[in-house]
């Protein structure tokens, strides 16, 4: 209501009853006739107009004998005049809009916006115009060009334009348009200049294509960057995911099939914590991450914990054992969330400062929740160096893994070890699902579908190899995006996992391999 | 042959087969259906099924239980016989289909005008049961015979054929597969020209299951108990010192792994016709895992017990899927936990352990006499998988 207040503004004076016959006709007449009255309101470019406009758009336009109204709620006006008709007649009908009237309506009330004086709704109503629209549209819109002078606003008008002359004007039009066109680095225009691309003429083919390969070469480089980008962002959801794993399969040899239901628990405890937030501190609730960080982290570690102590320590040195031990934990622990809270998915919500993203070229947009992912497996990443290297814990876990008998023998209560690096991995898989619970959904299933990756990712790497599973983890992550981007998603995931499958045959100690002498491992 | 079992033994197989092969179909054939007697049609299904399961699990007994390898993609190798199997049934449709196309409907679905290059020749059964054969036993050929080639073996092996497993399933799903997508093969009609409902197909299906369960035994207690039996054993428990004798370890790996996947390809093609259904879910890595528990629970390294306990868990299955849905995962969790960490042997084990306590009980000389003559290979099958694991284990350890 605001911004049709300020577009009165703008217009004022200028405000008079609409064209009757038009507002007739847009009640009255057949599909063509309606979608023509549209363009004879919108060229009026009347405050009213918009009213109406929106009015039928939403289901509030009826008609009564000869009149046209809009009726909310008790209250009707006129069309037209904008009257009040304070008694609303008994008969009334309601018009009705089709999805190409509608598809009209939405151009029309965004030409309308372009006039608004506020930068914001110019600037979004630029972008659904440029987003393709009708050409019905181009008389409003060369109108709002000529008083535009922002710098964001202009350009994707000018684009707008060249869309709308691409398609319906002259062959001087038209090649002015395709020209113009290719000097812009927007996918749309893309499209359209493939299009044109095929057409009859040969002198407009020519000049599209000429258009079209400069286009291109434009978005080539966002279309790397943006693989770019999608390969480091799966990487390090991979790395995260593969972390714990490189410590309790890694680093203790313990096949630990419940990883990913390791992860799902740190996603459900970061569910919780959200849900204490949301009762108890919405203020606060922008920062419940800071708080599920930590809390899913103890979570995990103290489940993982409590399995090493009461079925995974009994089964050291039958790793098979331990396999199907493990997935049968798994199971256990999948049927708990289900019964604690559920089978289906829960509501993760993403904080603010996660939402949106940064648009860097016209074709890339970087998601924050993507780059924040990043930088978090970044920090855990360098946590668990730090962790492993730096601490009194990492000397022992790193002296029990190497020479179990040697590292008792000067005092290590290796058993004590093994339970405390059991729950640090499983707390960094807590970690990785706190991340996942911003990405995607979160269920029962969620670790059912990481822990074929994971594995994937540490024995590639090579077992055992901390900087192993960080490059396996980027190498796979890009090695899926790359092929995704030619085969499709189920494709490349096959390829990724077959290659694998080849690359162990070749290479069974992973990418990168101890050397050793040893023929039994 | 009468090597294979002693007199009692054969007295039992021959007593299974006269339950299964008389009593079964007396009671669901002959028997009025209003009479408490008379076997409906779903225990006969139940127990074809649980037939299938148990060829399943004596395939993975050999090559896990005897040569130490854990297969998790036992799954697959039976879930591409039953697609060769639902290849032909779903021919044998011909224009019932929904669409009354000679395509199965999903094609007519996807809008394909004839059938994609696998289906080649599918309409006819000999075709189809050698594919159904055939394409397990090439894939665990080729697969097997690189893996084993480049010593890729225990957990490693376990998890790429679980990768292997994952990517069919995946491929599978796929609608461009050519195998109807996620919903896999159903609503089938006829099998050779028979009405697949009708209570004697089903019963023949059946006998048909029973037979192949008591071939597959017959054939895999002669492989374990002759020489190539015993090198698989000597495999289990040192395969460098067998290979140090002059053995190349890596072909009698491949040799059991191919026949243990062609069985479970058999085994594919008689369930599909019997629950009427095949999707890619039956590859999901859980139904591989869940083989191995039948093993464990039974008791790996004795044939018989992988059996039981392929019965004992499908039958728990049944059961508790209807009577109590959400506690099954629960069962089978702690099934998987509890057999691990309690039952090392199985239950094969807990009944000879049983076996061995009455005789003691009954009086010291007697079971003294009668301990040797208990067959010396069992120290060999049983004693020994955490013995050879332990070393290796510490070797692992401090590597890492």
């Amino acid at each position: 209501m605001r911004l049709i207040f300020l577009i009165a503004l703008l217009l004022a004076g200028s405000a008079h009853a609409l064209d009757k016959a038009a507002v007739e006709k847009l009640a009255f007449g057949d599909g063509d006739e309606r979608i023509a009255a549209i363009g004879q309101l919108v060229a009026e470019a009347d405050p009213r107009a918009y009213e109406v406009l929106k009015a039928l758009g939403e289901g509030e336009l009826q008609t009564a004998g000869k009149r046209v109204l809009i009726v909310r709620g008790d209250e009707g006006v006129d069309a037209a005049t904008g009257e009040k008709v304070a008694p609303l007649p008994p008969e009334r009908e309601d018009v009705v809009a089709n999805n190409r009237l509608r598809g009209a309506i939405g151009d029309a009330l965004a030409g309308l916006r372009l006039l608004a004086p506020e930068r914001a709704p110019r600037l979004t109503a630029a972008r659904e115009l440029a987003a393709g629209s009708d050409a019905a549209m181009l008389p409003l819109v060369k109108k709002a060009l000529e008083k535009e002078n922002d710098p964001d606003i202009r350009p994707l008008l000018e684009l707008a334009v060249a869309s709308m002359e691409m398609k319906s004007g002259d062959k001087a039009q038209r090649l002015a348009a395709i020209r113009m066109l290719g000097a812009s680095t927007s996918p749309n225009s893309k499209t359209l200049l493939a299009e044109a691309a095929r057409d009859a003429d040969v002198d407009i083919r020519s000049e599209a294509q000429k258009s079209l390969r400069a286009v291109e070469g434009r978005l080539a480089w966002g279309e790397r960057a943006g693989l770019l980008f999608a390969g480091i962002s799966l990487g390090s959801i991979l790395l995260l995911a593969a972390l714990g794993l490189a410590i309790t399969y890694g680093l203790m040899g313990v096949i630990n099939m419940a990883h990913g239901e390791l992860i799902m628990i740190g996603a459900y405890a970061t569910y919780v914590v959200q849900n204490l937030f949301r009762a108890y501190l919405p203020g606060a609730f922008d920062w419940y991450l800071l708080a599920a960080v930590p809390a899913a982290f103890v979570v995990s570690a103290c489940v993982g914990m409590l399995l090493e102590r009461v079925v995974i320590r009994w089964l050291y040195g039958r790793p098979l054992e331990t396999l199907l031990a493990t997935w049968g934990i798994s199971l256990m622990l999948i049927q708990g969330v289900r019964t604690l809270f559920g089978a289906q998915n829960v509501q993760v919500e993403n904080p603010a400062f996660m939402s949106g993203g940064i648009q860097v070229l016209s074709n890339v947009v970087l998601p924050w929740s993507r780059i924040m992912i990043i930088l978090f497996a970044g920090l855990v990443l360098a946590g668990m160096w730090a962790m492993l290297t730096r601490t009194r814990l990492g000397l022992f876990v790193r002296g029990v893994t190497q020479n179990r008998a040697m590292a008792s023998c000067v005092g290590v209560p290796t058993a004590r070890v093994d339970t405390w690096a059991f729950g640090l991995g499983s707390g960094i898989a807590g970690l990785a699902g706190c991340a996942l619970s911003q990405l995607g959904n979160v269920g029962p299933d969620l670790g059912q579908g990481y822990i074929v990756d994971s594995f994937m990712v540490v024995v590639f790497g090579g077992v055992g190899q901390l900087a192993g599973t960080v490059y396996a983890a980027l190498t796979l992550g890009f090695a899926n995006k790359l092929l995704e981007s030619w085969s499709g998603a189920v494709l490349a995931k096959i390829a990724v996992l077959v290659f694998i499958i080849v690359f162990i045959q070749r290479r069974p100690q992973g990418l990168f391999a101890l050397k050793g002498r040893a023929l039994e491992s | 042959m009468t090597r294979l079992y002693g007199a009692r033994g054969w007295l039992a197989i021959g007593a299974a087969a006269l339950v299964l092969f008389v009593v079964f179909p007396l009671l669901s054939l002959k028997v009025p259906q209003g009479s408490p007697l008379h076997l409906s049609q779903y225990w006969v299904t139940l127990a074809g099924k649980i037939m299938c399961y148990a060829i399943v699990a004596i395939a993975m007994d050999l090559v896990w239980g005897y040569c130490g390898i854990l297969s998790l993609g036992h799954g697959l190798f039976f879930a591409l016989g039953g697609y060769g199997m639902g290849m032909y049934l779903m021919r044998q449709i011909g224009r019932e289909g929904q669409y009354q196309s000679e395509l199965p409907d999903f094609m007519v679905f996807l809008d394909w005008k004839e059938f994609p290059w696998q289906w080649w020749n599918t309409d006819h059964f000999w075709w189809a049961m050698l594919l159904a054969v055939a394409v397990p036993g090439l894939l665990a050929f080729v697969f097997g015979y690189f893996a084993f080639r480049s010593r890729v073996k225990g957990v490693y092996f376990s998890i790429i054929t679980q990768a292997l497993t994952f990517a069919a399933m995946l491929l599978f799903f796929r609608n461009n597969t050519g195998f109807g997508g996620n919903n896999g093969f159903t609503d089938f009609k006829r099998i050779l020209g028979f009405s697949i409902t009708t209570p004697e197909t089903r019963m023949a299906l059946f006998a048909v299951t029973g037979a192949v369960l008591f071939g597959t035994l017959l054939l895999a207690r002669w492989i374990v108990t002759s020489k190539l039996g015993r090198v698989l054993t000597a495999i289990r428990d040192a395969e460098t010192r067998v290979a140090f004798c002059g053995y190349d370890t890596v072909h009698y790996k491949v040799a059991v792994f191919t026949l243990s996947a062609v069985i479970c390809g058999i085994a594919g093609a008689l369930y599909v016709p019997q629950v009427g259904i095949i999707n890619p879910g039956e590859m999901s890595p859980a139904n591989s895992i869940e083989i191995a528990i039948w093993v464990a629970l039974g008791g790996r390294g004795t044939l018989v017990g992988p059996i039981i306990g392929a019965g004992v868990v499908n039958g728990a299955k049944s059961f508790f899927t209807q009577a109590f849905p959400e506690y099954w995962l629960y069962f089978l969790g702690l099934l998987f936990i509890l057999a691990t960490l309690f039952l090392p042997k199985g239950i094969a084990g807990l009944a000879q352990q049983w076996r061995e306590r009455q005789a003691r009980a009954h009086g010291g000389a007697e079971a003294d006499a009668r301990e040797p003559s208990a067959s010396p290979r069992k120290t060999v099958e049983q004693g020994t998988p955490r013995r050879h694991e332990a070393p290796a284990m510490d070797a692992a350890r401090s590597r890492a």
